[in-house]
């Protein structure tokens, strides 16, 4: 079982959970601190605070649901922030804080963003029947194909690699259910034709490759 | 201050989030495994991505999407392009987000749609100087748009809406009002192109809803509806995609490009030109069959390419035949009346890119093709974007604008002799 599988296996099930539980709580505080702080920001550093506050120092979130971002590429980031901005993805708080942002800002923000370093793989012993049928699926579903074969992304194809697991459900249930409609839709089309159990799966699996 | 609480309630709400997922989550037991699984599996029904070889170089090969902030005007790439000789093109706007679909109103107004965003613009001149703004907004790939006698129609992925008097409410557009809705609401290929005919109609069509497969009931047709949304039939059918439709000026006719499958191959089949000579008989030949002579190696057995109407002319594979427009105007020359000017945003499906540039093509009396010459290139440098043309649109001072959701820009194109363009 992967230790940084997610918040509540770390609350729940290992001895030492409450260390755990006081630093996630912790990293919740700055994040929150941080953004509140940005309302009077005038620096970019103090600008960025609080991007980092919740989606990680070095590129890996400690939040639930939070995406880590290091190594995005920075298409895919300036899309992201172009969608929050005009309110075409809603995440309110990710609506709020780039409401005011110019178009400069939205291209210094990403490329900033994209050289964080990539995010650590969820570690622990992985459940050897899951990678197998799940890489079978990332196969059978072409996700190779579009997102690399590493799963690394390109251009406006975001990176899966490292990628928080509950991050990754969320989204892939988005996309199927058009919570998300995505920039060009593409997201949508195909997971419309995969099943609930086959995406627990796929961001298992996606999670765990470095 | 007030920001600061703002921001405070949402990192509230957020935190309250947080530990209610935490919660669910540590109650929650981990969901039971499907069945194993330990070799790829067939794709599903009308995944869109059948058809797509399991090679190294196909897994290269992916959609382009365009940037979504516009670009500058003076990093837009017009030096690269290049005009038929005796013509040269200019910078008529930038900052026209994802520019797709260009329309004129009676009173000038250039009307701007989009696919990606959200937005139609509308460009109007004052006192010499050009304005982009923003008269429809909350849209749904509100790709199609067509002005007819001072109303704007809207195309949605799934509805049609219309504003009156658009050109006297620039400055305070009322919302649009719906006049067809609970059109299917696949997003492969639901984007839409919208036209009126002679007939005072409007006509569009429901795409595809994959690459390739047994479209449903409702899909792969075009249609045509009456001004107030009543009146909905089938106009043609066995249609992949279509991003551009024009009436030819003395037949009649409807003339629109076709957008063939991918993942078949580099070569083919080919983008089509096609026309309706038969309305509510002909049928394009999708999913049988494609370019008018290459049956699909999947639904095209059983059947023939005899059965279905051929296209007027072959555009290149994979090429993205978008937007054309019939050239009714005298600016270009007697050569280029009633001609048909094409935009191909080039192709993604393609090792070596092609399409990125504006077609001419020229007409006989009886409405076939003549010839295709290339108008405007230069859009793909070193096998990359630099620009991608969706939709042109003719002046009545002669001149012919060109979309570019690439750049997010409109260009014009004139008489007159090239010169350095873009300062």
């Amino acid at each position: 079982m992967g230790r940084r599988r997610s918040a509540s296996d770390l609350c729940s099930r290992h001895g030492n959970f409450h260390a755990h539980c006081v630093r996630l709580a912790l990293a919740g505080l700055a994040c929150f601190g941080a953004m509140i702080l940005a309302a009077r920001a005038e620096t970019f550093e103090q600008r960025l605070a609080p991007c980092l506050a919740c989606h990680g120092e070095q590129g890996q979130s400690s939040l639930p649901e939070v995406p880590s971002l290091g190594a995005q590429p920075a298409p895919y980031l300036l899309i992201q922030l172009y969608l929050f901005r005009g309110r075409q993805r809603l995440v309110e708080v990710m609506n709020e804080a780039s409401k005011d942002f110019s178009d400069d800002d939205l291209r210094t923000f990403s490329d900033f963003i994209a050289k964080l370093p990539p995010p650590r793989p969820a570690d622990g012993d992985a459940d050897p029947a899951r990678i197998d049928r799940a890489q079978a699926l990332v196969r059978q579903y072409r996700c190779d194909f579009c997102h690399s074969p590493d799963l690394a992304g390109r251009d406006n194809i975001p990176r899966l690699a490292g990628q928080r697991e509950d991050y990754l459900i969320k989204a892939m249930r988005e996309y199927k259910s058009n919570a998300r409609p995505g920039y060009d839709a593409s997201m949508a089309d195909v997971l419309a034709r995969i099943s609930d159990a086959e995406i627990l799966d796929l961001a298992y699996f996606a999670a765990r490759q470095p | 201050m007030q920001k600061g609480l703002v921001v405070w309630g949402f990192c509230a709400a957020a935190a309250l989030a947080a530990s209610a997922i935490m919660e669910a989550r540590a109650q929650q037991a981990p969901a039971a495994p499907p069945a194993p699984a330990a070799t790829p599996q067939p794709l599903p029904p009308g995944s869109p991505l059948l058809g797509r070889p399991d090679t190294e170089a196909a897994k290269k090969l992916a959609p382009v999407a365009p940037p979504p902030v516009p670009t500058a005007a003076d990093k837009l790439p017009l030096d690269k392009l290049k005009v038929k000789g005796g013509f040269k093109i200019e910078l008529y706007a930038a900052g026209v987000p994802n520019a797709r679909a260009l329309r004129r109103g009676a009173k000038g107004t250039v009307f701007v749609s989009s696919r990606l965003q959200d937005k139609i613009h509308a460009i109007v001149e004052k006192d010499g100087k050009r304005e982009v703004k923003v008269i429809a907004s909350g849209l749904h790939r509100p790709n199609g748009i067509v002005v007819h006698k001072g109303t704007l129609y809207i195309a949605e992925l799934s509805q049609i809406s219309k504003i009156d008097n658009i050109e006297d409410n620039l400055d305070n557009p009322p919302k649009p009002t719906v006049i067809l809705s609970d059109l299917p609401k696949d997003e492969a290929h639901g984007w839409k192109y919208l036209t009126v005919g002679p007939d005072e109609k409007l006509y569009f069509h429901v795409g595809a809803p994959c690459n390739i497969c047994m479209p449903p009931e409702r899909h792969a047709k075009i249609y045509r509806v009456g001004l107030d949304g009543k009146d909905l039939e089938v106009y043609a059918t066995g249609i992949r995609h279509i991003v551009g439709m024009d009436w030819h000026p003395t037949l009649r006719q409807l003339y629109f490009s076709e957008n063939a499958r991918d993942w078949l191959s580099e070569d083919m089949p080919e983008d089509k030109l096609n026309r309706v000579t038969k309305p509510g008989q002909d049928n394009f030949g999708y999913p049988y069959c494609h370019q008018g002579n290459l049956p699909d190696p999947e639904f095209g057995w059983g059947r023939s390419c005899s059965e279905f109407t051929k296209p007027l002319a072959l555009l290149g594979a994979h090429a993205a035949a978008l937007g054309l427009k019939f050239y009714t105007g005298k600016g270009f020359g007697s050569e280029y009346q009633n001609a048909i000017f094409l935009a191909r945003h080039g192709s993604w499906n393609k090792s070596a890119k092609i399409g990125g540039d504006v077609l001419a093509i020229k007409l006989n009396s009886n409405g076939t093709v003549k010839s295709i010459e290339p108008f405007i290139t230069g859009f793909i440098q070193n096998n990359a974007y630099v620009g991608r043309p969706v939709d042109v649109l003719p002046m009545p001072d002669g001149s012919m604008l060109v979309s570019d959701d690439f750049n997010g820009a409109v260009y014009r194109v004139s008489r007159g002799s090239a010169r350095v363009a873009g300062k």
